[in-house]
């Protein structure tokens, strides 16, 4: 028997309907701690000639118990382990507000160029004129559909963005001679919005949204003060709603001498379309993982960009491109920093994510501003069609308005039936789809929150609405299990979360960890 | 049986001499579901009235424990540690959380009763 | 546009399903004055976006194509081609963080597989899910020491990579906490720490920026290389209570700086005081084996402002691709590795020691040390360059307001360093120095 079809040696049991607990193309797979050895090696390595070592006395002992797996093996245990994953390239993926859109291959290729995988953060400058070409024009492309002065490239992932816009809006109050000490968040923003400001030592003042689900300009207006450093506002917002006072927010918000902080993980409804900049907003982070399509990966890595009004352009944080007359100029110390800019600081080591910026410059280049465009409207058509094909049967907590590029649906229409915005989600896994994104916002109960993105053909969201349309009449007809016993056909029935939580086991040990303890 | 007092956070607090112990309801469980982490104060720690003393979390929240009193925390409930789901199981009893030497026992009397927070619950229920 | 499935009709025919005449009618809530086009060119052909991104590739000196001893944080290592096969698998590749793990088992056991990894590698107890990179889990690893001890002042090692304690003392300038940052001391001897009742940790790094191996058991904290992990003693075993390292080394090519993996890993007890994502074993309705994300409780999208840390992603792919690379390696591997690199660095110091006028300052190294060379090392750095050498990093590029370091170069070696590199390398700095 293979040694890599026994069933697990830890936790759990296979049900019995094969010998292997196999079923055809779904095979399970054990850890590599129990299939792999330490003497074992995949990558052949060849000996030093003898030399008298250098380490003085500090040489590892023997014995960390890394299992090794030779390259067949490794092959077939990562193989499999894919398979237990649903991925873009799979099916529809509409999990709302994470813009699963197709990710090109093309940009896998470019990215892998050795003039761009191949070269070191710190070989110098003179050595990398085309690396540093690609971050003037990524950082032209952005600054042009943002209408913003700045660009700053490091931030590693959109939260880190954030932190990067607070800072400079930090830095910018203390040049005035201010320290503020709230920031306004509506209630439906993403979490990362609060844990960023709260990072910083600013007091989190949520604003309501008014019963259309967008943020009112007066109730803005409301809370703001000479102690408001800034608000951070989400545009379309989370319930995938344009906030239409955005104007009168932002004019609101330089009255009262704070600053308009923009989260642009929704960017991809209005890219190429409207640019934030002239909306009145002094900085924004962008996703390249959602707007320009870099893979998401299984949770990163993201890249989060951050660009700026003329306001806040002096305070970007280094590493930063200077393009004048003299050509282009990399500052990576504050100390070099051309006469009226004050970088405040440093985010990480070197200059950002260089590989998704590579995949983001190649999926914009492949779009040109026509593509850009025309992409952000095929994004909020389909995300509508949606909504029309679903809306006499689902409820929408805000009326049936028009949406941006993604559709919010609320439980109301569940209720009695006994089943839950889970297990609907878990149900469409059965019809081989990826949920849409659930609980989120918090402000709608039992949120449904669904982005089709533009990468979906016609027919794929018919075959899509039809069976939505399907589960929910089952579901108003009280076809309880289909609902509260899905998913049965995926690799994993549901997960108990609880357990895993109570009592964390977080990774495998020799002898291995007991899971079926209580 | 000693006198047991509620709050509209739905903490309970019962008084023993100038102690008392705190915990949450049955109420707040139920609605918390299943408990899977307590994080309790240090002994010796002053608590003013009102402000955090414990958080409890659930799967997927985590929810503030507002002390019902001032006082210093003179235990806590260890055992929560390593069966969280006693908060579950047995809210007002085994599952309690800390225990307070009151500063003024007299703010109780604000607090509800048993009968005043059951139709304190059955309103917003 | 051939990312983009809707024909023209079948956009008209959407418009009237939904009900409305003209797309903008869908964007009527956006300022009608701000609707307006970007200027930027059209789009290009696979073809032609091919050419324009590999003429601006050509410029570039890339690693692989001369004599190449840069380290500082970074590391040019070989990736086996599996690795790189692997994480383009459409299912690893373009799949989500795993919120719904009936569906990314393959996701959430190469995490929890990623996660004992690095636990074993820093003899640690347990390790999340991955962070964004070596500097910036150094400053979450300072914050979480805040959060543990409720103190807010750290006190960081001089010998310390310079961009990292940059990247620390920006958020604690930010956050209001304090940081007291050492002198750098080359020469690599031992360094006192002044530990008071405010300070809550100590950051060493480990090797540290100038290549020497300080034994930390007296002191505690962070390492560096995770190659280096499989030759030298663990963090974890040197008393180290949060250990944060940059795992690019394995599976993650130099990429001019990102994206990489950062590595964080620290005690049992403090699990909880963690950022970041972490897998757990868990069972399934039907009893068997299967992982989740777990104790999340901690992030951002349930506690928001309270949360432990705002981040959101993890380095997902970088990491599966490090675990994968670590997988194929296994424990001999790795230890036959770290060995090549040790010798290969230990050739390259007798053979640079060997031109007339440089010195070398470390006694004990691993795969990096630092070398004094007469006046600029920059100006040196650019004259190898100049003869196709890549020959390491002079310190002032990352200390440039230190003349006392800026006769200092950092020199690594690798698997990847051939005897002919280290000849040239040697003969070029001959002729330069001449």
């Amino acid at each position: 028997m293979n040694r890599q079809t026994r069933p697990a040696e830890f936790g759990g049991s296979i049900p019995a309907d094969t010998f292997t607990g196999n079923r055809a193309l779904d095979i399970e797979e054990a850890l590599v701690f129990e299939i792999g050895r330490p003497e074992v090696t995949g990558v052949d390595i060849e000996t030093p000639a003898d030399f008298s070592p250098r380490l003085g006395l500090l040489e590892r002992k023997p014995g960390i118990g890394l299992p090794g797996l030779s390259e067949p093996e490794a092959l077939r245990h990562y193989v499999r382990l894919s398979r237990k994953n649903y991925g873009i390239d799979t099916g529809m993926f509409p999990l709302g507000s994470c813009t699963m859109k197709h990710n090109p291959r093309l940009n896998e290729k470019m990215a892998r160029l050795p003039g761009f995988a191949d070269i070191h953060p710190l070989q110098p400058l003179s050595t990398v004129p085309g690396a540093l070409a690609l971050l003037a024009e990524l950082g032209h492309w952005l600054r042009e559909l943002t209408g913003a002065a700045a660009v700053a490239l490091s931030p590693k992932a959109g939260a880190h963005g954030e932190l990067c816009g607070l800072m400079a809006i930090k830095a910018a109050l203390a040049a005035r001679g201010e320290a503020r000490s709230i920031v306004l968040v509506p209630e439906s923003a993403h979490g990362t919005n609060p844990a960023s400001a709260a990072l910083l030592g600013y007091r989190v003042e949520a604003v309501p949204a008014r019963s259309d689900g967008t943020v009112d300009a007066a109730e803005v207006e409301k809370h703001l003060s000479a102690e408001v450093a800034a608000i951070m506002l989400t545009n379309p917002n989370t319930c995938g709603l344009f906030e239409r006072d955005v104007v009168a927010i932002a004019e609101a918000v330089h009255r009262a001498g704070a600053f308009f902080y923009a989260d642009g993980a929704n960017f991809n409804a209005i890219a190429g379309k409207s640019r934030p900049g002239d909306l009145g907003i002094d900085a924004m982070h962008l996703n390249l993982h959602k707007t320009f399509s870099t893979p998401h990966g299984g949770g990163g890595p993201g890249s989060g960009p951050v660009v700026f009004s003329a306001a806040l352009a002096p305070f970007a944080p280094v590493p930063y491109l200077v393009c004048d007359a003299g050509g282009l100029r990399y500052v990576e110390h504050a100390g070099e920093a051309e006469p009226g800019a004050e970088p405040f600081g440093r985010l990480t080591a070197f200059h950002g994510q260089m590989g998704m910026f590579v995949r983001a410059m190649s999926y914009m280049l492949a779009h040109g501003g026509d593509g850009m465009r025309q992409a952000s409207e095929d994004a909020v058509l389909n995300a509508n069609y949606v909504r029309a094909g679903l809306q006499d049967l689902m409820s929408l907590p805000f009326g049936e308005r028009a949406c941006m590029h993604e559709v919010l649906f609320d439980d109301r229409w569940l209720e009695g039936c006994g089943i839950t915005t889970l297990d609907f989600a878990k149900a469409m896994i059965d019809e081989g789809y990826h949920p849409m994104t659930v609980y989120f916002p918090l402000v709608v109960h039992g949120a449904m929150l669904i982005e089709p993105t533009e990468s979906e053909s016609k027919a794929s969201l018919d075959l899509f609405i039809a069976t939505l349309r399907d589960l929910a009449m089952a579901a108003k007809r009280g076809e309880k299990a289909r609902f509260v016993n899905a998913p049965r056909h995926a690799p994993r029935g549901r997960l108990d979360e609880t357990r895993a939580a109570r009592r964390p086991v977080l990774r495998w040990t020799n002898p291995p960890p007991q899971l079926n303890e209580q | 049986m000693a006198d047991v007092r509620y709050t509209k956070d739905h903490e309970w607090i019962r008084l023993d001499g100038d102690v008392g112990v705190v915990g949450i309801t049955t109420y707040a469980q139920s609605q918390l579901g299943d408990v899977v982490y307590v994080e309790l104060p240090a002994v010796g720690k002053r608590l003013e009235q009102g402000v955090e003393a414990a958080v409890v979390e659930s799967v997927k929240a985590a929810s503030e424990v507002y002390s019902p009193a001032a006082g210093e925390v003179v235990a806590v409930n260890d055992a929560l540690e390593a069966a969280p789901a006693m908060v579950n199981e047995d809210a007002e009893g085994k599952g309690w959380f800390l225990k307070l030497k009151l500063s003024d026992p007299k703010q109780l009397g604000a607090l509800m009763s048993a009968e005043e927070y059951r139709r304190y619950v059955e309103t917003i229920a | 546009m051939r990312y983009l499935p809707l024909t023209p009709e079948d956009r008209t025919e959407m418009l009237s399903r939904v009900g409305v005449r003209h797309i903008d009618d869908l964007f009527a809530d956006v300022p009608a004055a701000t609707l307006r086009a970007p200027d930027l060119p059209p789009g290009k052909s696979e073809l032609e976006v091919e050419r324009t991104l590999a003429q601006m590739a050509a410029r570039n000196m890339a690693a692989g194509s001369v004599p190449f001893f840069i380290g500082c944080g970074a590391y040019r290592h070989h990736i086996p081609a599996s690795v790189d096969h692997l994480i383009q698998r459409s299912e690893f590749l373009t799949s989500y963080t795993p919120y719904q793990p009936e569906i990314a088992q393959g996701t959430l056991q190469t995490l929890f597989e990623f996660q004992t990894q690095v636990a074993m590698l820093t003899g640690m107890e347990v390790a999340n899910a991955s962070m964004y990179d070596g500097s910036t889990a150094a400053a979450e690893a300072v914050l979480m020491a805040h959060r543990i001890t409720k103190r807010r002042k750290a006190v960081l090692a001089g010998n310390l990579h310079p961009h990292y304690r940059a990247t620390i003392a920006t958020v604690s300038a930010m956050a209001g906490d304090e940081v007291v940052a050492l002198q750098p001391h080359p020469a690599g001897a031992g360094q006192h720490f002044e530990i008071d009742a405010e300070t809550s940790c100590v950051v060493v790094q480990f090797p540290d920026f100038y290549g020497h191996l300080t034994d930390l058991r007296p002191i505690a904290e962070q390492a560096r290389a995770a190659v280096a992990l499989g030759l030298l003693v663990p963090p974890g075993e040197c008393g180290a209570d949060i250990v944060v390292a940059e795992g690019q080394s394995l599976g993650n090519p130099l990429g001019f700086g990102g994206p990489y993996v950062g590595l964080f890993a620290s005690r049992q007890k403090f699990v909880r005081q963690m950022p970041g994502r972490l897998a757990g074993a868990t069972m399934d309705a039907a009893g068997r084996r299967g992982f989740v994300l777990t104790l999340s409780a901690r992030e951002q999208h349930i506690r928001r402002e309270k949360a432990t840390s705002n981040i959101c992603t993890s380095a997902g792919l970088c990491a599966l691709a490090f675990s994968i690379h670590l997988s194929l390696l296994g424990e001999a591997g790795l230890t036959r590795l770290a060995r090549l690199n040790h010798a290969h660095a230990v050739e390259l110091a007798d053979k640079l020691a060997a031109v007339p006028g440089v010195a070398v300052r470390n006694g004990h190294f691993f795969n990096e040390f630092t070398i004094r060379v007469p006046g600029s090392a920059a100006a040196v750095i650019e004259a190898l360059a100049r003869k196709g050498v890549l020959g390491g990093v002079p310190v002032s590029r990352l200390e440039p307001r230190r003349p006392e370091l800026a006769d200092l170069i950092v020199v690594a070696a690798t698997e990847t360093t051939t005897a002919a590199d280290i000849s040239a390398y040697a003969a070029a700095l001959r002729e330069v120095l001449r």
